[in-house]
């Protein structure tokens, strides 16, 4: 998935004279044809560029394809990989698919919630750290899994407290808030 | 002097589980080891470094194994890179520790007919899977096969649709190819959503090749000139893997205008998915490969009538369109004499949960979810007992402990409640509380709702929040009562298979551990003590690979 890929970082584009993002979408607009039926991969390829989908790029996008802005914002909030908001500029997403959940992927998510003092699943976070959950990231032999800023961390130690805190430390995540008492919740 | 063979072959594997694991990195210090002893000057000795795809026991990723010059193999788990120059040694006792058997019941009862070239074939190269025997097939079928032909022997191979419904695929290919005259489209539905499955995912990553070949056989037989492969954006090793796949068959004239010099025309695209698991359903699928939100239209007409932009679709699973291959080259008699009477031929499960041996495991129909569990499995990892294993993810079902017997097969899951669905496995052991695994399920359909229907909508929402009074123990009996009957509504109105299966999960866990949710009620004195399903703890014979 995006976060696997770590995609959220804006392209570089080293050997032509720097585009500007309206000059990129309309450049991928056009290699696909001006096509309504390739929405889906533009919008990709924008959330690829800008790191969600902004207003003023579905607006492009639509009157570019030649789809009324009802459709594209239809399309663009229906699918659950499209951002129609920026991210916080750190991202945890820990894996609550059946295997991770039969291995403690529940608990991993409310140590995660904890540590980060963020609720599952709200995307603005604490404005630098957000908590997501994803159904599965195919990495069943591996779990409970989770993902730190693009990097997939494996077998962690639900049932250990402090083994399961250094492993997420090394993983980079801010230690838990020290002011915090108990729990925010 | 004489180039001898390289006295070992290396087979690295290459697909996600075992990326995660860090193979990427064993790779390389295999690579520079083997760069080092031809630095050496050991010319005739370098061993061959191979990619390749899944070598099955994902749980003890990175996965290596060694070919030795006299024919034997060897299988690795869990290397360091620090380890690589060792691997390459004539002496490997040191690894003994990481070295896997594969004699272990894991690997000895598996039939690969799917995944034949898993983990055998660099998934990069045509060169490779040609060498391999991919698109001898296609090339016999285009010489002098007619698609009557090819769809008779589908027919009789028995073969039924792989994605978790069992349709007949050689019905389906009729009648695609017997609608009036005009265009038709084939596609591949690759959007494995089931938490808990990743068996496409491996082929995709494994074996594109086959792939292909199998949806171009698909396309000649029922008179198709274009197709699609919907894959799920969850996985960008398989969509690179399958483009580049796609790329190089293009460049070889096995796809484009004049496919392997016949007059056969096939165009095929990667259609990447955006996280909607309903659009493994088709209709909601081929609304969204035109670009648009990903819901469901009621049926009829079916996609094989009125499809992609109102041309008759071929629809099958990635398993379904790569068995297609082998069944060719074999026979249909062939493939139609593994297996039971109503479900012919081999699965792929993929085994995960509270199991030793976790991975990837292609099995005659009918083998026991015993022999698949306990046997191959290996049971629980920490010796508790085996409380019950889920199949058919969030449309499927538990299957308790004490019918671990069942063979594997579509009627005898159907019949417990359960599915076979795509082929998930994920065990569990008594650590697991079926109203938890209940709630897991209807949260993610509640999450997974389209929203186009009510039954479904709403339902899934209704659903969850009864469950989780179970789940809290705070179920008042009545609950009980009305969680069966929004179950049974929701199952019976619902307008696609997404909210028509929601309610498994809950249904079968009723049925099979019915007092666990008596027990979590908040009256007492309506308790029943649970655990009323429990086995002896697992053995398993096979001890460790």
């Amino acid at each position: 998935m995006p976060e696997a890929e770590g995609v959220t970082q804006p392209n570089p584009t080293p050997s032509a004279p720097a585009l500007s993002h309206e000059q990129h979408i309309a450049r991928m607009i056009r290699q696909q044809g001006g096509r309504g039926d390739a929405l889906i991969e533009v919008l990709h390829q924008v959330q690829e560029l800008e790191g969600y989908l902004s207003p003023a790029a579905l607006r492009q996008v639509a009157s570019g394809l030649s789809l009324p802005l009802s459709r594209v914002q239809g399309v663009a909030s229906f699918y659950h990989l499209f951002r129609l908001k920026a991210p916080t500029p750190h991202r945890c997403a820990v894996c609550l698919g059946t295997a991770c959940f039969v291995n403690g992927g529940a608990d991993l998510a409310k140590a995660l919630e904890r540590r980060l003092a963020v609720r599952l699943d709200d995307a603005a976070g604490d404005g630098t750290w957000a908590l997501q959950h994803v159904s599965c990231l195919g990495a069943c032999g591996q779990a409970p899994v989770l993902v730190v800023d693009g990097v997939m961390q494996t077998r962690l130690p639900v049932d250990a407290p402090d083994a399961l805190q250094q492993r997420l430390t090394e993983a980079g995540l801010p230690p838990a808030a020290a002011t915090a008492a108990g729990e925010p919740w | 002097m004489v180039s001898a063979a390289p006295p070992l072959r290396i087979r690295c594997c290459g697909a996600s589980g075992c990326r995660s694991a860090g193979s990427e990195a064993l790779q390389q210090a295999l690579e520079q080891a083997a760069a080092e002893i031809a630095a050496a000057g050991g010319a005739g000795a370098v061993p061959a470094i191979k990619p390749v795809g899944c070598l099955r026991l994902c749980g003890r990723g990175p996965l290596v194994a060694v070919d030795r010059a006299d024919g034997g193999s060897e299988l690795y788990g869990g290397l360091q890179p620090q380890q690589a120059k060792t691997l390459l040694q004539p002496q490997r006792q040191a690894l003994a520790s990481a070295a896997i058997a594969t004699d272990h019941p894991f690997f000895s009862l598996q039939q690969p007919v799917v995944l034949e070239n898993c983990g055998r074939v660099d998934p990069g190269s045509i060169d490779d899977a040609i060498a391999h025997g991919s698109y001898v097939q296609l090339r016999r079928v285009l010489e002098g096969v007619s698609p009557e032909q090819v769809r008779e022997q589908v027919k009789r191979s028995g073969l039924r649709g792989r994605g978790g419904a069992g349709y007949p695929t050689g019905l389906k290919w009729d009648t695609v190819a017997l609608q009036p005259p005009g265009p038709r489209t084939v596609v591949c539905n690759a959007d494995e959503g089931d938490p808990g499955a990743f068996m496409d995912r491996s082929v995709l990553e494994s074996d594109p090749h086959r792939l292909i070949e199998g949806m171009a056989i698909a396309a000649y037989a029922v008179g198709a000139d274009q197709g699609y492969v919907y894959v799920r954006a969850e996985y960008p090793l398989a969509i690179a893997r399958l483009r580049l796949a796609l790329k190089q068959a293009r460049a070889r004239g096995l796809l484009g205008p004049q496919v392997a010099g016949s007059r056969f025309a096939l165009q095929l695209e990667v259609r990447v998915g955006a996280g909607a698991y309903v659009c493994g359903e088709e209709t909601a699928l081929l609304a969204s490969i035109q670009g648009q939100r990903g819901t469901p239209r009621p049926r009829p007409p079916f996609p094989a009538q009125h499809g992609l932009w109102g041309a008759p679709t071929l629809i099958n699973n990635v398993e379904t369109f790569s068995a297609v291959p082998a069944i060719l080259r074999r026979g249909g008699d062939w493939y139609a004499a593994i297996g039971t009477a109503s479900s012919r031929g081999t699965k792929v499960f993929a085994l995960s949960g509270a199991v030793r041996h976790t991975g990837l495991v292609e099995v005659p129909m009918g083998t026991s979810l015993r022999t698949v569990v306990v046997e191959m499995g290996g049971g629980s990892p920490t010796g508790r007992a085996v409380k019950a294993v889920q199949t058919g993810g969030p449309s499927g079902g538990c299957i308790p402990a004490p019918l671990l017997d069942t063979p594997v097969d579509y009627e005898s899951l159907l019949a417990l409640g359960s599915m076979m669905g795509s082929g998930g496995m994920v065990v569990m052991d008594e650590t697991t509380a079926m109203p938890e695994v209940a709630h897991h399920f209807m949260r993610f359909s509640r999450n997974e709702s389209c929203g186009k229907c009510l039954p479904c909508r709403a339902g899934t929402v209704q659903l969850e929040q009864l469950l989780a009074r179970f789940v809290e123990r705070r179920a008042r009996p009545d609950d009980l009562a009305r969680l069966e009957e929004l179950c049974t509504m929701v199952r019976c109105t619902s307008l696609c298979g997404l909210g028509q299966a929601a309610p498994n999960p809950v249904l079968s866990t009723l049925r099979h551990f019915r007092g666990e949710y008596e027990a979590a009620c908040r009256d007492p004195a309506i308790c029943e003590p649970h655990g009323a399903c429990r086995l002896p703890a697992a053995t398993s014979p096979g001890g460790e690979p």
